[in-house]
């Protein structure tokens, strides 16, 4: 029988498995960062128990850090609190014999930007993390998803998890992109259909000709925001494609290894005719790019959109959440989405802090001035993503339009560090969550991808970048 | 962990659908390296007015829910981030069962780590709660976990659904790297196959 991606490696992972019982999965890689992990190393100190598999854990910092330009000079962590769980990690990590890229190592970055960069994050393999955004892994055919911090221990402990099996949901992009519209637009343009809680207990896989067409940190960022429609996890089966992206790097074979390992990748690729559990196919000619008006990512609309009339929407609790989103995101129904005002702009995260992200953006800000009521900021998702980005010359194209150009983390994306949207503040981020207070209690997030968060930077508020020349190219190359 | 049997308390309405797990505790409180004492972060935004006092609409300043351990909310609770501290959180606050019509993923794996239950129930039924709630504020539940039902002291009750094993881990409180070491025979014997160690 045809078997899908997922099928086959589940299959491939399950240890041992009672009837009636979820099988107990073998974990490929397990990735640590420092918050979601002090509370696990504890829990193995209070047992006496040791982590199996050291050469199979890789840790970074990457939550809490501060990422305010800083040269040469060393990383000041003025907040206790951060400093205290970034020194837990880097003592755990030195007890239980882990490697860790800490900031001052040339790979430091965040976790989900690393994994792949590194060439750990491999297709077939099982990869978790004490975070949600692990789904971002799927995009390389792993399957991938995110834990708490008790299940982190119990990798730690046994490399191993206890997993009900999900269903899967094929999500069929068919077509191909309109110039203009991005991989971001994509995926905000599906959970604005299926809703934050419509993957829920299933694995997603992205499939169809707009999906293959994507390059590969395309796929890293449509999958990224899989748990945003509820997602256990979201994969697109490896291609030729795929196996280009892994050949050279650090932690991927090589020589005649590297051969075997892309045979057995591209043996994974769902099979035709295999079953998944649901299937919803989307026509990418119809996608435009993406803003949220909301406080999840499921309320978004087009850019040439308005914010929606709660009073117009047929089912209560809707009418109820939408209500409840105007009111804390300060805007009127009906009001035009390229009319709402910006003060701040995030070009970041794990969703769209790559070098083509970096590249996306940068094309539109040459030459160009960032709207003096607003202050842009650029945060690379890795030290290797920055060194790129410097080394084409990106970081001179931002600064010289007045944003900001800064070292690596997670930054404004959660707000751990100090880069927080003050109360009231309204911000376009290439993040991915609109949550009340996301970015800094108060503050206003509207979801957006590079390309557009770069234009909004330059105008003071939301335009359509398809009007733009810079985005008139195609955006997908024919394959 | 504390094995989860009967449960009785009084159950507190939370009028949201969608509740992330931003909402019930904000990054400023993840910067901790244990897992107690989270309860003051609870809702933390939502608590309180623009000014800082406590805000007296918020179900669970009201003094009828101040020793809630039930939480009644809408559909897909506890989306969002994989955060821990979510549930720690809500259990350091006092709250042990959440009723909703859906979970996120992430988080009911995380409740059922720390002995806490989520307990789905169809929408009709969760919406008879709240107005249940609504006339008698302070109300008390009973969640029976081995009979599966969950009911008041006013004739009202509900059988609920529940994965078998799930449901056992949580009546007996097992601790899972404990019988998952059992199997370490298993595991080795995984890794010696597909590592050709």
């Amino acid at each position: 029988m045809a078997r899908t991606l997922f099928d086959k490696i589940w299959e491939r992972h399950v240890v041992a498995q009672a009837a009636g019982r979820p099988a107990l999965l073998y974990i490929d890689l397990h990735l640590i960062h420092e918050v979601t992990s002090p509370q696990a190393f504890e829990g193995l100190r209070a047992n006496g128990r040791r982590v199996r598999r050291p050469d199979r854990t890789f840790a970074t910092m990457d939550h809490d850090v501060p990422t305010d330009p800083r040269g040469n000079g060393p990383l000041r962590v003025l907040d206790t609190l951060a400093r205290q769980q970034l020194e837990a990690l880097a003592a755990n990590c030195r007890e239980f014999g882990i490697e860790l890229f800490d900031v001052e190592r040339p790979e430091q970055g965040i976790v989900h930007v690393i994994g792949p960069e590194l060439g750990l994050t491999q297709p077939g393999r099982t990869i978790v993390c004490g975070d949600s955004h692990t789904s971002t892994h799927g995009a390389l055919g792993a399957l991938a998803f995110g834990i708490g911090t008790s299940e982190v221990e119990h990798v730690l402990a046994t490399q191993c998890l206890w997993q009900a099996r999900p269903k899967s949901l094929e999500l069929r992009v068919e077509g191909r992109l309109p110039a203009g519209v991005s991989a971001k637009d994509i995926i905000l343009h599906i959970i604005g259909r299926i809703g934050t809680g419509g993957a829920t207990g299933h694995v997603i896989e992205y499939t169809g000709e707009a999906v293959r067409a994507l390059s590969m940190e395309q796929r890293m960022t449509v999958c990224n925001m899989s748990i945003e429609a509820g997602a256990r996890a979201g994969m697109i089966s490896p291609n030729a494609r795929t196996v280009e992206y892994l050949r050279g790097r650090r932690y991927a074979p090589a020589g005649t290894a590297f051969d075997r390992a892309a045979a057995d990748w591209l043996a994974l690729a769902s099979e035709p005719g295999a079953a998944h559990d649901a299937s919803r196919v989307f026509d990418a000619a119809e996608i435009q790019p993406q803003v949220t008006w909301g406080t999840n990512p499921g309320m978004v609309a087009p850019v040439t959109g308005r914010v929606p009339d709660p009073a117009a929407l047929p089912d209560a609790a809707a009418r109820k959440a939408a209500e409840l989103a105007l009111t804390y995101m300060g805007l009127e129904p009906g009001t035009r989405i390229e009319s709402i005002a910006l003060d701040r702009v995030f070009i970041g995260s794990c969703t769209n802090a790559r070098l083509e992200d970096l590249q996306a953006a940068a094309r539109i800000v040459r030459g160009r001035r960032a709207s003096p009521r607003v202050r842009a900021m650029v945060v690379p998702g890795s030290k290797q993503v920055k060194a790129a980005a410097e080394h084409l010359g990106l970081d001179r194209i931002f600064r010289d339009a007045g944003f900001e150009w800064r070292e690596p983390g997670c930054s404004m994306c959660l707000g751990m560090n100090p880069d927080t949207l003050r109360p009231g503040e309204r911000c376009a981020s290439t993040s991915n969550r609109n949550f009340e207070g996301r970015q800094g209690a108060g503050g206003r997030t509207h979801l957006v991808s590079p390309e557009m968060a770069a234009a909004a930077a330059i105008a003071g508020h939301f335009v359509d970048i398809r009007e733009w020349p810079e985005a008139a190219r195609p955006a997908q190359e024919k394959r | 962990m504390e094995p989860f049997t009967q449960l009785r308390g009084v159950v507190a309405p939370l009028d949201r659908a969608n509740v992330d797990t931003d909402q019930i505790i904000p990054k400023q409180f993840l910067k901790v390296v244990r897992r107690t004492g989270l309860g003051e972060g609870l809702f933390y935004d939502w608590r309180r007015l623009a000014d800082g006092r406590p805000d007296p609409a918020f179900p669970l300043n009201q003094p009828a829910y101040a020793h809630a351990k039930i939480l009644l909310a809408r559909e897909n609770f506890g989306c969002g981030s994989s955060r821990e501290h979510a549930p720690w959180a809500l259990l350091d606050f006092g709250i042990r069962a959440i009723i909703a019509p859906s979970f996120a993923d992430i988080f009911a794996n995380n409740c059922g780590q720390n002995g806490m239950l989520s307990l789905p129930l169809p929408a009709a039924q969760v919406e008879q709660l709240f107005q249940n709630v609504a006339a008698r504020p302070g109300m008390e539940l009973l969640i029976d976990l081995p009979a599966r039902r969950v009911s008041d002291d006013a004739g009202w009750s509900a059988e609920f659904a529940m994965d078998p094993y799930r449901q056992q881990r949580l009546i007996e409180g097992l601790d899972d790297i404990a019988l998952t070491l059992r199997q370490a025979a298993d595991i080795s014997a995984y890794e010696k196959q597909h590592e050709g160690a």
